[in-house]
C-alpha cells in the first residue's frame, strides 16, 4: 500500500500548487486588429465633405454609426484620403499606418453604385507601383445620388483589373449614400 | 507462489541436496505428515483478469507423473495424495504456464489464477483489465491489421471502419469521430483509462491522440458505458495499450509509410521489453509529415500536417497487485485549406460560387496560416492491487492541452495566434471491482477532477472561451448479475457534480442586449469602458444511469438490450460563446443561462456468429431533451461587409437509426463483407431535420487470403455514400454592395451522392520466429473521383481526397 500512500501525497502536492492563483483576476485584452471606424474625406480646395462609419462594438450587436457630412458639387475634382482607426483602444490606434507598411498586401476599390455620376481613380500606389488606394480622386459629374463603396481586400491579387479578381478577403466593405448637386 | 522457469529448472531434488536437506526438516517437523495417503487435492483453475473459470487447463503433476485437464467448472480432483508438496505445471492456450508448488494436507483447495491472453498479440480484443466495459451493450473492436493500416491517419479514420460512425471534419487532417451522429462533447475519449480533455467540444479540433500509440481500441454505443463518465450522449471510444505478458521478452516493430497524396508519410516504432517477474517497459515514437494534399485534379494549398508524438509506459504487472506509469506527448501542425478563410457573407458567396478553392497555388510542405498547432501532454500512474474482494485500482492523471490557432492577421500580430488556450488538467480516482459470487460483478468507483483554462490574452483578440477553473466529481455503481448461463442484466447509476469558477469579459452591447444585467447582476466584478468583467459560478447536478441485458440464444446468437440516461453539462462554447468564430465563418453567440442536456438511449443487437457467418444488427433511439444546438438567426452588418449570426439554443431532438454488418466466408480464401448504416436526427420542438447527420451509406468489399501464399491478402472496397435529404436550411440572402445584387447563399444543401472504390493488400515477404516483413499497398478513391463530403465543413470550397496511393513497410521482431 506504500504506492497509495505516495501518490496520495503526489497528488495533493500537485493539487495544491496549482490553486494558488485564485485572486488574480484576468486582464481585458486590448482588440488589436479591430478596425472600427473608417473615415473618407473629400476636399474640392473649396469644399470639404467627410463621411464616417463607426461601429464602436465591431461584431457586438450595436449598430453602426453612418454620417456623410454633406452632398457634393457636381462637376467637380476631390482630392479623397482614407483614415482607419481602431477606437477599442484608448488612445485609438492609426490602422492606417499598418496598411501603408504593408501595402503589397492591401488594395483599397471604389464601387459607384447604379443613378451616381462619379468616378474615381486611384491616387497614390504601392512599392511596386499597383493601386493602393488610401488616396484617390474623385471626378464628379452632373446631379445624381446613389451608393459609394469602399472596399478594403487583404491580401489580394495584384495586379488586377478589379474586384472580379482581385480575390483576398474583405476587411472593410462600407458603402454611403452619396448626393451630388 | 509462482516460480519462474529459470528458478524451476535449478530445483531438482536429486541435484539439489540442500532442499533434499530442507525436506527432510520439514518431514520431522511435520507431526501431521503420515505414510498413509488419503488426502485430496482440489485444484481450481480461474482467469486472473476477470475469476472466470478456465476449462480445459492441463494439470500435470511431477511426483504422479500424470498429465490431466480441468472441468468445465475449472476444476480438478486428485485422490489419494500423500501430505506433502507437490510440484505442479499448470498450462492453458492463451496462457503463461504456471509452475507452483502446493503443499497437500487433508482435503486441500487450491486455487490457481492465470494470466489470460486472448491471442491478445495477433487480434485486437475487448477485454478490459477486468471484465467487458459493458455487458448488455455489443462492443466494437477494430483488429490490430486495421488499426496498422490507418497508420497514416488519425484515430478518426479508424472509427469510420465500423458501421454507424463518421467522420466530422474540417478538411482532410482536422477529423473527429460521430458515433450514432453525436460528436464533441458528446462523445468520451478514453486513452489509456484516461479521458482526454483536450478542448474536445470544438468541431474544429480533432483528437489528440497518436493513433500509433494505440494497440487496441473499442468503441461502445450510446452511453452505457458509466463508468468514463454520465455524458456521453453518443458513445465511448476506449483506446489502450496491450497488456504486457509475464516473459522475459524484448520486441518492437518499426513501420514506415508512404502516401501519394499529400507527398509525405509516417515512421513510428516502438519497443517493449518484459521480464517474467512481471516490469515491462515500452517506449513508442511517431513522425509524420505531408505536404498539400490534392482533390482529383487540383492542391489543395495549405493543407499540409507535421506530427512529432512519443509515448512512454513503465510498470510492474504481478499476480495480484502492480502499477503503472504512463507518459505520451503529441505535437502537431495542422493547416487549414488557404482558401477557406472567408467569413464576411460576400466572401463565402465568392468561395461557393466559384466551387473550387479561390487560392490554388504550387505544392509545397510548408504550412502557413490559417493553421492550427496542438501541443498535448498525459501523464499516468495507477496502481492496483488484488484482494479476496475483489481488484482495487487508484489512478492520478495529469493533462494539458495547448492549443493555438492562427489566423491571417495584419502588422505585428502576423505570427501571433488568434486562440491560445492552454487547459491543464488533474484527476483522482478510485475504482472498485468485485466478484461478489459467481453471478454477480459489482463495480464502483469515485473520480474528482481540477480543471484550468488559460486563453492567453496576448493575442490581441477577445478571448473565444473564457479564463475558469472547474471542479468535477463523479461517483458510480455498475452490478451485472448471470441470472443464468445464456442471461446476462446490468445495471449502473452515476451521479456528476460540476462546479465551474468562470472569468469573463463580456462586451457591454451584448450583456445589455441579452438581458443579463437584471438576472446576474451579482456577477459584475468591474465594468470597464465597453466591456464588463464577470465572474460566474455556475453549478450543474448530473444523473446518468443504465440497464442492459445480454441474452445468449445458444452459441451462434446472441442478442443485447440497453437502455442508458445520460446528462450533460453545457460546454465552455456553448455556455460563452460571444462574437466573430473563425473558424466557423460566423458570429457565435452562447447563453449563461443554459442547462444540462439529458438523453434517453434505447440500443438493441443482434449478433449471429457462426464460422462461416457473422452478423451484427444494430439499432438505436435517442431522444434527448434539453438539446442544445446552434443555428443561423440573422445576419448582421459590420464594416467587413455581412455576418452570419448563430446562436446556441436549446431544444429537444430524437435521433434513431440502424447498423448492419455482415461477413460471410465463401470459401477458404474469399470473404465478402457488407457494411451499411442509416441515421435520422430531428429537432422535435420544431420538427426540422438536425444538422450535420451522416448520410446513408453502404460499403461492400471482397476479400482474397491465401496463407499458403504469403498471407497475401487483396481486398477490393466500394464505398457508396447517398446524398443527405434530411438537413435544416441555414441559407440566407444577401445583398452585394460592389455588384448591387441580391446572392442566395447556400451553405446547406449537402452534395451529390458519391461512389469510392479502395483497393488493399498486403504480404508477407519474409516470416521466421523472430522477425517479419510485411509489404502492404493500398490506393484509396482508385478511380479519382471527383466528391464532396456532407460532412466535410469546408465542402463549400473544396473537393474531397483525390486518389491517394499508399505503400507501406512493417518490420517486426
Amino acid at each position: 500500500m506504500k504506492f497509495f500512500k505516495y501518490a496520495l501525497l503526489a497528488s495533493t502536492l500537485i493539487f495544491a500548487s496549482c490553486s494558488d492563483d485564485d485572486d488574480n483576476t484576468p486582464d481585458p485584452v486590448n482588440e488589436e486588429e479591430v478596425i472600427t471606424t473608417l473615415t473618407v474625406t473629400l476636399d474640392s480646395g473649396s469644399d470639404t465633405v467627410v463621411m464616417q462609419y463607426q461601429d464602436l462594438d465591431g461584431d457586438g450587436p450595436d449598430a453602426a454609426t453612418v454620417t456623410v457630412s454633406g452632398s457634393l458639387t457636381a462637376n467637380t475634382v476631390y482630392d479623397g484620403s482614407i483614415v482607419l482607426l481602431n477606437e477599442t483602444e484608448s488612445p485609438a490606434e492609426n490602422v492606417t499606418e499598418e496598411i501603408e507598411e504593408e501595402d503589397l498586401d492591401h488594395q483599397f476599390f471604389y464601387t459607384v453604385g447604379s443613378g451616381l455620376d462619379v468616378a474615381a481613380e486611384y491616387g497614390d500606389a504601392d512599392s511596386e507601383g499597383n493601386p493602393l488606394g488610401l488616396s484617390f480622386i474623385l471626378n464628379t459629374g452632373v446631379a445624381s445620388s446613389g451608393g459609394l463603396t469602399f472596399t478594403l481586400r487583404h491580401e489580394p491579387n495584384k495586379p488586377n483589373t478589379g474586384l472580379e479578381n482581385a480575390g483576398g478577403e474583405t476587411d472593410i466593405e462600407v458603402t454611403f449614400d452619396v448626393t451630388v448637386e | 507462489m509462482i516460480f519462474t522457469n529459470t528458478y524451476l529448472n535449478s530445483i531438482d531434488v536429486q541435484k539439489t541436496p540442500m532442499l533434499f536437506f530442507f525436506l527432510i526438516l520439514l518431514l520431522f517437523n511435520s507431526p501431521i505428515y503420515s505414510q498413509d495417503c488419503n488426502s485430496s487435492l482440489t485444484l481450481k483453475v480461474i482467469d486472473l483478469h476477470d475469476s472466470s473459470v478456465l476449462q480445459n487447463a492441463s494439470i500435470f503433476v511431477k511426483e504422479l507423473d500424470k498429465e490431466v485437464k480441468t472441468n468445465f467448472k475449472g476444476e480438478y480432483v486428485f485422490k489419494d495424495l500423500c501430505n506433502k508438496e507437490y510440484f505442479i505445471e499448470i498450462s492453458h492456450e492463451d496462457c503463461e504456464t504456471i509452475q507452483t508448488e502446493v503443499k497437500v494436507r487433508n482435503n486441500t483447495i487450491k486455487t490457481i489464477r492465470m494470466e489470460h491472453h486472448l491471442n491478445e498479440l495477433d487480434e485486437i480484443i475487448v477485454k478490459s483489465n477486468f471484465k467487458n466495459k459493458s455487458q448488455s451493450v455489443f462492443e466494437n473492436k477494430i483488429s490490430k491489421q486495421t488499426l496498422e493500416d490507418y497508420s497514416n491517419n488519425s484515430i478518426a479514420d479508424v472509427l469510420k471502419t465500423i458501421p454507424g460512425v463518421s467522420i466530422i471534419s474540417t478538411g482532410s487532417s482536422i477529423v473527429k469521430p460521430q458515433i450514432n451522429g453525436l460528436h464533441s462533447s458528446r462523445v468520451l475519449l478514453i486513452n489509456n483509462n484516461v479521458k482526454m480533455e483536450d478542448h474536445e467540444w470544438g468541431i474544429d479540433h480533432a483528437p489528440s491522440i497518436d493513433i500509433n500509440s494505440i494497440e487496441k481500441i473499442s468503441l461502445i454505443k450510446g452511453a452505457g458505458a458509466l463508468k468514463y463518465g454520465g455524458s456521453a450522449l453518443g458513445g465511448v471510444i476506449i483506446s489502450e495499450t496491450l497488456k504486457t505478458k509475464l516473459i522475459d521478452s524484448l520486441y518492437g516493430k518499426l513501420y514506415s509509410s508512404a502516401s501519394s497524396n499529400g507527398k509525405g508519410g509516417t515512421i513510428t516504432t516502438d519497443i517493449t521489453k518484459t521480464n517474467s517477474k512481471g516490469w515491462y517497459t515500452r517506449l513508442q515514437g511517431t513522425f509524420k509529415r505531408f505536404g498539400d494534399y490534392n482533390t482529383s485534379n487540383y492542391i489543395m494549398s495549405n493543407t499540409g500536417l507535421s506530427e512529432r508524438n512519443f509515448s512512454l509506459k513503465t510498470g510492474l504487472n504481478r499476480v495480484d497487485y502492480g502499477f503503472e506509469v504512463y507518459y505520451s506527448f503529441f505535437n502537431n501542425e495542422t493547416g487549414i485549406l488557404r482558401a477557406s478563410h472567408l467569413v464576411s457573407a460576400q466572401d463565402i458567396f465568392r468561395g461557393i460560387t466559384s466551387g473550387i478553392p479561390l487560392i490554388i497555388e504550387d505544392f509545397t510542405y510548408d504550412i502557413s496560416a490559417p493553421k492550427q498547432k496542438i501541443k498535448h501532454n498525459l501523464a499516468k500512474f495507477n496502481f492496483f492491487k488484488t484482494t479476496d474482494l475483489g481488484k482495487f485500482n487508484f489512478q492520478y492523471d495529469f493533462q494539458s492541452n495547448k492549443r493555438q490557432e492562427f489566423d491571417i492577421r495584419r502588422g505585428d500580430d502576423r505570427n501571433t495566434p488568434s486562440i491560445d488556450l492552454e487547459l491543464t488538467t488533474h484527476s483522482l480516482s478510485l475504482d472498485f471491482d468485485s466478484r461478489f459470487s459467481n453471478n454477480l460483478n459489482l463495480n464502483l468507483g469515485i473520480v474528482g477532477k481540477y480543471q484550468k483554462n488559460f486563453p492567453d490574452p496576448e493575442t490581441g483578440v477577445r478571448r473565444l472561451i473564457p479564463d475558469y477553473e472547474k471542479y468535477d466529481l463523479g461517483v458510480y455503481s455498475i452490478f451485472d448479475y448471470k441470472l443464468n448461463p445464456e442471461w446476462i442484466i446490468e445495471g449502473g447509476l452515476r451521479y456528476d457534480y460540476t462546479y465551474m469558477d468562470v472569468y469573463k469579459y463580456y462586451k457591454t452591447s451584448f450583456w445589455e442586449s441579452r438581458d443579463y444585467g437584471e438576472e446576474f447582476s451579482d456577477i459584475i466584478v468591474e465594468v470597464l469602458a465597453n466591456q464588463i468583467l464577470t465572474n460566474p459560478k455556475l453549478e450543474f447536478n448530473n444523473a446518468s444511469a443504465t440497464l442492459g441485458s445480454k441474452f445468449l440464444f445458444d452459441n451462434n446468437n446472441t442478442i443485447f438490450f440497453n437502455y442508458a440516461m445520460s446528462s450533460r453539462s453545457p460546454n465552455p462554447s456553448e455556455l460563452f460563446s460571444e462574437g466573430l468564430h473563425h473558424a466557423s465563418a460566423r458570429i457565435e453567440l452562447g447563453d449563461l443561462r443554459f442547462k444540462s442536456e439529458v438523453g434517453h438511449n434505447f440500443g438493441f443487437t443482434y449478433q449471429k456468429s457462426n464460422e462461416k457467418f457473422s452478423l451484427i444488427f444494430n439499432s438505436f433511439l435517442n431522444t434527448i431533451k434539453d438539446f442544445i444546438v446552434i443555428e443561423p438567426v440573422e445576419i448582421m452588418q459590420t464594416i467587413r461587409g455581412s455576418f452570419s449570426l448563430w446562436e446556441y439554443r436549446q431544444t429537444d431532438a430524437k435521433l434513431f437509426g440502424a447498423d448492419l454488418n455482415v461477413d460471410y466466408k465463401l470459401n477458404k480464401h474469399i470473404n465478402l463483407i457488407h457494411q451499411s448504416s442509416v441515421i435520422k436526427g430531428t429537432d422535435t420542438k420544431l420538427d426540422n431535420p438536425l444538422i450535420d447527420m451522416p448520410p446513408a451509406n453502404i460499403k461492400n468489399e471482397i476479400v482474397y487470403f491465401n496463407s499458403d501464399l504469403n498471407n497475401l491478402s487483396v481486398s477490393l472496397q466500394s464505398e457508396y455514400t447517398f446524398k443527405q435529404n434530411k438537413y435544416p436550411d441555414n441559407n440566407f440572402e444577401v445583398y452585394i454592395p460592389t455588384t448591387e445584387t441580391y446572392e442566395y447563399i447556400d451553405l446547406s444543401t449537402p452534395p451529390k451522392a458519391y461512389h469510392l472504390l479502395n483497393f488493399n493488400s498486403r504480404i508477407d515477404i519474409h516470416t521466421d520466429k523472430n522477425k517479419s516483413i510485411n509489404l502492404g499497398f493500398k490506393i484509396n478513391n482508385l478511380l479519382n473521383t471527383t466528391y464532396k463530403n456532407y460532412l466535410n465543413r469546408l465542402r463549400l470550397y473544396t473537393h474531397d481526397l483525390g486518389r491517394n496511393f499508399i505503400l507501406s513497410v512493417k518490420y517486426k521482431l
